[in-house]
């Protein structure tokens, strides 16, 4: 007894060590110790870049997020993408930009031998296969995770009158004409949206793409969502969860520029310091947003802060349902006067931010460049006071904590400089402060505030994507419709949105942005931030772009 | 002894529904969740109501309740919203709970080899310069929150030095084959030695820290138990029959020495999975104290339920296994 105390546990150990041996076999391929490299002839080395988070799966379809986007963007093309550097299309999957006469009915010219990496072909009925597959979803997609298609789209199968998409032609190999029920300014640029990228038709169909299932606090994706197959420079190897990295590798078939890569690593690490210790150590060889007040430091140690161009705006929404008195012009154009944003922007902001003129960056065709920012005028704003009666007046402003946005890095201080600025010209504020998911969205959306911060960086370049976004509807955050002209803010947004003549169009949106400004100001455009990413000292090829479509397949790591 | 065994783990059982309960609740009452958390900016009131009612988020709380339970008793607890979007959040824990065992084991080690001998040595040498320096080590080690000693070990010894790497369980473009999840195992098991170096080199660090807590108060006990012992009569009484040193320590101090050193260790699990939280934090280590920061921070509750549940359970189950040590030890107990 006393033997088999003792021994009892040594035999356990041994026999649950030999059984796990015995099936343990190693998977390396034979004959590449270390396996750094693949194997492969030239070696272009790997560059793992440092992820804030992790991407929430690999089909970009039921994706609204950075993270995902980052990933499923060097894996999979578009019919179109983003000029490197800016916020204008070009043609990828397509040979030439789309054409069309009356803007409902279009024409795609198709690139020619170009395969997915599982070697399907890609032609006009893959694109349709795939279009018919982003058209036809259940209830429980429609209603969450097929989030990008409901918003530019507006409908889905079920109610196929109601949808922008109407159907897909192959009309050749490599032609396929894509019919809208109407015109709008969101299409063509919306294909550029990673949500819209090509999949493998046999992949979709063999990863049942289209069953997706709500359960509990989340939705429940197929196998598709875990075996991502497209067109791009890099290919799906492996997502490790127990060590939290995903691995591409270089799509040698790729159609055009191919990676200079062998592999590509995201390593999720969800600490901001952690990162920059990591890229010091040179374990990592970048990571996106670093904080503003870092650049300068990481730039002195010899990293490369690469700044983008700023697609965002952080504004100042105003409730005039919860105060009575915000529903007054002057009482609003009061509230802008007080603000010295040009201080803001040079104290709270990064290097780059400016002033914003209007709801939109200045790169959106649409946008005023006849409008002046409201001056700060401390004089003006109470004299506009008195005038609406309203003088030392209160405000609930409210600012959410827990959070960083690109537009917003740091949004204590920023709310703590727009109050001081209110309050020199004599508001009483009264301020709160919610986490951001703990009370600041679902505050905001139940019209729980006066005023409030919060931004938006756009998904595609078209003037609608902001101002459409933000005033059109009965029931927008800013509550426009208790006021005289909110109908017809909104039926002039939804008449532009479908001008298909783009001087027009155009003309019309810079006409309904002084409007906003001048005459409405439902709210108040507050300023334009650069996010940045950073990357080592001998990483080549990254250009930064507006909308964060950085693409890799350019990148070199130690100038190889 | 079976019997106790079997009413402890009833206990559990009742422990974990309870607690799935109250959880359950204090997530519904808090503010914000999924909802806001897949929306972001791109909230409306429309869009939030679609898909709360997608979700059956607006349906009456007994009713959410009740499928929850439905849905748990099958084994299903509910898809991830934040850490692992998608996989069923028992599989977050499951992928994860390797890691943290991982670096448990590593750090209780690393305090019962360094502890145990220390507290011993200090209390055979009362008031030399061993016991007086490792006494204020030990308090060192109380008083510098983990937080802080994770910090300081990562900038030194893996960001100025380069000792050691600074994040993560392994390095990611080692090609490693995947067994148990547990890396240094798998490396072993696998005959990859480089795979598993590199998990251990990912390991020491994080282990470092986490162990400064158990450490400091295992050799305290030790130290303050073992100076209690060798006034005891049976030690004398050894002593006299003329035993030899080397029995008198093993059977008779340091046996008798130990019952609250075991006690000790087993307490010291639930102040290790609250240490793991911030030394896994640090050292962006991807494993169950990791998951449940991230988990609180983007309001993951299927996840949360899970972490917690299991971190009620596993606590149980060390306790348990605590006292069956401690029968093992003391055949007082055994007799019962």
């Amino acid at each position: 007894m006393k033997f088999f105390r003792k021994a009892a546990p040594v035999a356990m150990l041994a026999t649950v060590a030999l059984t796990l041996g015995a099936c343990a076999q190693s998977e390396r391929d034979a004959g590449t110790p270390g396996a750094t490299n693949g194997g492969g002839a030239a070696s272009g080395g790997t560059l793992t870049f440092g992820a804030a988070g992790a991407p929430k799966l690999f089909d970009p379809f039921y994706a609204t997020d950075g993270e995902t986007f980052r990933v499923t963007r060097q894996m999979f093309d578009g019919l179109l993408q983003l000029k490197p550097g800016t916020a204008d299309l070009e043609p990828a999957l397509a040979t030439d930009m789309p054409t069309s006469s009356d803007g409902t009915t279009w024409e795609f010219k198709l690139r020619e031998g170009v395969k997915f990496s599982d070697g399907e072909a890609f032609n006009a009925a893959a694109v349709c296969s795939n279009f018919e597959r982003m058209f036809d979803q259940n209830a429980d997609a429609q209603k969450g995770p097929a989030d990008y298609w409901s918003y530019t789209m507006g409908a889905f199968k079920d109610k196929a009158a109601d949808s922008l998409y109407k159907s897909c032609e192959a009309k050749d190999e490599t032609t396929v004409v894509i019919a809208l029920n109407r015109v709008s300014s969101a299409w063509p640029a919306m294909l550029a949206l990673p949500s819209f990228s090509m999949q493998s038709p046999k992949a979709l169909t063999e990863g049942k793409a289209n069953d997706v299932k709500a359960q509990g606090e989340g939705f429940v994706y197929p196998a598709n969502s875990q075996n991502p197959v497209g067109t791009g420079p890099f290919k799906f190897e492996k997502y490790d969860q127990a060590n939290g990295t995903v691995t591409l590798a270089r799509n040698d078939d790729y159609w055009g520029a191919k990676a200079k890569l062998d592999k590509l690593v995201f390593k999720i690490v969800p600490d901001e310091s952690t990162r920059r210790q990591e890229l010091k150590a040179g374990s990592i060889q970048g990571y996106d947003l670093p904080n503003p007040v870092d650049w300068k430091g990481l730039e002195d140690e010899g990293n490369q802060v690469l700044v983008r161009p700023a697609f965002n705006i952080l504004y100042m929404g105003l409730n005039p349902e919860k105060n009575p008195k915000l529903k007054d012009l002057k009482v609003r154009q009061a509230l802008y006067h007080a603000l010295n944003r040009e201080q803001l922007v040079q104290t709270q902001l990064p290097e780059g931010a400016a002033v914003a003129t209007q709801f939109m960056p200045d790169t959106v065709a649409g946008y005023n460049k006849d409008l002046q920012p409201y001056a700060y005028d401390v004089e003006k704003a109470k004299s506009l006071l008195k005038e609406a009666g309203a003088e030392g007046m209160t405000l609930n402003f409210a600012y959410p904590t827990e959070v960083s946005r690109p537009y917003m890095p740091n949004p204590q201080k920023i709310a703590e400089a727009l109050r001081t600025d209110f309050e020199a010209a004599g508001i009483k504020v009264n301020f709160t402060a919610k986490p951001w998911n703990g009370g600041y969205l679902d505050g905001i959306d139940a019209g729980s505030f006066d005023a409030w911060i919060i931004g938006w960086t756009g998904d595609y370049n078209a003037a609608d994507n902001f101002i459409g976004t933000f005033f059109k509807g009965e029931n927008n955050d800013f509550h426009t419709y208790v006021q005289d002209w909110g109908k017809t803010l909104n039926d002039d947004l939804v008449a532009a949105d479908s001008i298909p003549d783009e001087a027009e169009r155009t003309a019309a949106y810079e006409k309904l942005n002084q409007q906003i400004m001048e005459e409405y100001l439902p709210g108040l455009a507050l300023t334009h931030s650069p996010p940045a990413l950073v990357v080592g000292p001998d990483v080549e090829g990254i250009v930064a772009s507006p909308m964060t479509a950085e693409e890799f397949n350019t990148a070199s790591v130690g100038g190889k | 002894m079976l019997r106790f065994i079997v009413r402890r783990l009833i206990q559990m059982a009742g422990v974990v529904v309870v607690l799935s309960l109250l959880l359950f609740l204090w997530f519904k009452a808090l503010p914000g969740g999924t909802v806001s958390a897949m929306l972001g900016e791109r909230a409306t009131p429309e869009r939030r109501r679609e898909l709360e009612q997608a979700l059956g988020l607006d349906q009456p709380l007994w009713v959410q309740y009740w499928n929850y339970i439905k849905r748990v008793a099958t084994g299903n607890f509910g898809p991830s919203n934040g850490v692992l979007p998608g996989r069923d959040a028992f599989e977050v824990f499951l992928s994860r709970f390797p890691a943290t065992i991982e670096l448990a084991t590593l750090a209780i080690l690393i305090a019962v080899l360094i502890g145990i001998p220390l507290g011993y040595f200090a209390a055979r040498r009362r008031d030399s310069w061993i016991d007086n320096l490792s006494v204020m080590g030990s308090l060192v080690g109380v008083a510098v929150p983990v937080f802080f000693l994770a910090f300081m070990l990562k900038h030194w010894f893996a960001v100025e030095l380069n000792w050691l790497p600074v994040s993560g369980r392994q390095d990611p473009t080692m090609d490693a084959t995947r067994v148990t999840g547990f890396f240094v195992l798998d490396g072993i098991l696998t005959q990859e030695w480089d795979a598993a170096w590199d998990a251990l080199k990912h390991l020491i660090l994080p282990a470092l820290a986490l162990a400064s807590i158990p450490f400091a108060v295992i050799f305290r006990i030790t130290r303050a138990s073992v100076l209690d012992v060798v006034e005891e009569d049976y030690v004398r009484t050894a002593n006299a029959k003329g035993l030899t040193s080397r029995i008198i320590r093993g059977r008779h101090i340091l046996r008798n020495a130990l019952l609250p050193v075991v006690t000790t260790i087993g307490l010291q699990t639930g102040a290790l999975l609250a240490g793991a939280v911030l030394t896994e934090r640090v050292f962006s280590y991807t494993g169950i104290g990791q998951a449940l920061a991230i988990a609180i921070e983007v309001k993951d509750y299927p996840v949360l339920q899970v972490l917690i549940m299991a971190a009620a359970a596993v606590y149980v189950v060390v306790n348990l296994l605590v006292d069956i040590t401690y029968a093992i030890i003391d055949p007082r107990i055994r007799t019962r």
